[in-house]
């Protein structure tokens, strides 16, 4: 059986609300699946119930062939968790905690093994407590993959990340594939999914907007012109043209175009009448984020 | 690995986790002990002619017993309970093959092992110092107070998490429902200074028949095995009020992510 995680027509609702409006998915065995969408989309609902945590309202779903609401010991004993607000004990040390998820398990990993795949093992015996929170969440990942897991699901394990524990977390999570575990990503972080997974979706709204290999969503996009606001100019002093398609907060400006050397020359000129010198301004290939903000752009309008 | 296997694990570590949380420790292990030296230090230990000149610490100790067995079965037990439910810690463990009476057995578990060896330590002490000695024919009256008193407070314990909402609102709510309790229990304050209707409250709330019945097994004027099957019933009870709560209204997850 090649298929790890099947929904058809997955709804959830809490009296009016529809968090989850009819969603299908299908992960295959050996995939790294990234579940993408903003906070409230209905990303960890969809995930709780795959878990086999939340019952859903409607539709069909199989987690290694089996419906997660009838989920066995067994079945349990073949899939490892990373929850959203997961926290493991803060008074017992990585060994520690480790070695009582492992006795949990029929047939464990060695506790010094995963020490060494999440990059504790200087830390093996400091309280948990003591740790930082990139360390916590990896000791966490570690406890969901003591059991020697087919499938992991990772809810939002590198929320809250300084760029540097998210590039170590990106690095465990995608040792993770190379061990032969199917994993199930979500995260709000488009660059994260760009980077790791084979085939992302995207959740808006409970329903499922964009799906299929990161690269392959971005290449039918269009190109973006990329450059950094000079300091002392706001937003709202482009030309008329160019402002309208400015996606993104923050200093860096990003416009989507299908005509990026007409938009080019105006903002060129724009930008030496004024005197301005336009750090970092280039061409590039549509991201995952560029994809992503069309797309909540278009909701909004 | 058995799951018998997996119990003990799970109960050495929660062993582990009590002895590193100072708060724990202090308030379920020191305290009782602390209590019984002040109080014998305070009212002094002398034969009382009323009491058929037996030592006053000879009727004290098993109030002591009774605050720990509470103490470590009840609010030791729920605190840590909530703390776990809200952490996110028990609802991980849903997501492993294992059991939930493994869970389980590791916390009371260590409730009971506390509460026993707190016991232990007031009897040693109450022997040492203050002249209390048990009555040997009364010793399975002991064991029968202890393990029923444990079990019930134990069941009490995990029904009453589901009436708390919060890690911080643990420790409160946990004494506001027993310290009063213990004053009108015949624990701090003799019984015979109440108010008779505040006495009578006492009497089917379940920490008096608890420390009744620990009294009685202490008491050597009490004969034959010194157990008193109506306060044992009156504990049972609660503690069968305990369990059918408990199992209709616990839950594994943080009160914040329920559907």
């Amino acid at each position: 059986m090649s298929t790890a995680v099947l929904a058809r027509g997955l709804t959830k609702s809490y009296g009016e609300l529809e968090a989850v409006r009819g969603i299908d998915l299908e992960v295959a065995r050996g995939e790294l699946f990234a579940f993408l969408g903003p906070n409230g989309a209905g990303k960890t609902t969809t995930v709780e119930i795959l878990e086999g945590f939340r019952r859903r309202s409607g539709g069909q779903v199989e987690v290694l062939g089996v419906d997660p609401q009838r989920f066995t010991r067994s079945d349990r004993a073949r899939i490892g968790c990373v929850l959203q607000t997961g926290d493991a004990e803060r008074r017992l040390t990585p060994r520690e905690a480790l070695g009582l998820w492992a006795s949990y398990y029929p047939s464990p990993r060695r506790v010094d093994d995963v020490l060494e795949l999440i990059g504790l093992r200087a830390s093996a015996d400091v309280l948990s407590e003591r740790l930082s929170g990139g360390q916590r969440r990896r000791l966490e990942v570690g406890m969901a993959l003591v059991g020697n897991p087919e499938l992991m699901f990772l809810d939002e394990p590198t929320t809250g990340f300084d760029p540097e524990a998210r590039r170590a977390a990106w690095e465990l999570i995608a040792g993770l594939r190379d061990l032969g575990a199917t994993v199930f990503l979500t995260t709000h972080y488009m660059e994260e999914a760009q980077r790791l997974a084979d085939r992302v979706a995207i959740i808006k709204g409970g329903a499922i907007v964009a799906e299929g290999p990161p690269d392959q969503l971005s290449a039918e996009r269009e190109p973006v012109i990329v450059f950094a606001l000079p300091a002392g100019v706001d937003r709202g002093e482009l030309p008329g043209a160019v402002a309208g398609l400015v996606r993104g907060d923050g200093q860096q400006v990003r416009i989507p175009t299908r005509t990026p050397t007409a938009v080019m020359a105006e903002l060129c000129g724009w930008a030496s009448e004024r005197g301005l010198e336009l750090e970092g301004l280039t061409v590039e290939r549509a991201t995952l984020e560029d994809v992503y903000l069309e797309l909540a752009s278009q909701e909004a309008a | 690995m058995t799951d018998a296997g997996r119990a003990g694990v799970q109960l050495r570590t929660d062993l582990k986790l009590f002895w590193r949380e100072p708060a724990d420790l202090f308030f379920t292990a020191l305290l009782p002990v602390i209590f019984l030296i002040l109080f014998t230090t305070i009212f002094g230990n002398e034969r009382v002619e009323e009491l058929g000149g037996i030592r006053t610490a000879q009727l004290q100790v098993p109030g002591f017993i009774a605050l720990s067995i509470v103490s470590a079965a009840f609010v030791s037990l729920a605190i840590t309970l909530v703390i776990k439910r809200e952490r996110g810690i028990l609802k991980r463990t849903r997501a492993t093959p294992v059991p939930a009476w493994v869970v389980f057995a590791g916390l009371i578990g260590k409730c009971v092992v506390v509460g026993f060896i707190v016991t232990a330590v007031l009897m040693l002490i109450g022997g040492l110092v203050y002249d209390v000695s048990l009555p040997l024919a009364h010793l399975p009256a002991l064991l029968v107070a202890l393990v029923l008193g444990s079990a019930a407070f134990c069941c009490l314990g995990v029904g009453f998490t589901s009436l708390i909402g919060s890690e911080e609102a643990a420790p409160a709510m946990t004494n506001a429902a027993t310290l009063p309790i213990f004053f009108i229990s015949g624990v701090f304050i003799p019984e015979q200074q109440l108010p008779d209707w505040l006495a009578t409250v006492g009497d089917v709330l379940p920490i008096k028949p608890l420390a009744d019945a620990l009294v009685a097994a202490f008491d050597p004027r009490v004969g034959g095995a010194g157990i008193e099957l109506g306060e044992f019933a009156i504990l049972a009870a609660w503690g069968a009020a305990g369990l059918a709560l408990a199992i209709t209204t616990f839950r594994w997850t943080p009160r914040r992510e329920r559907d």
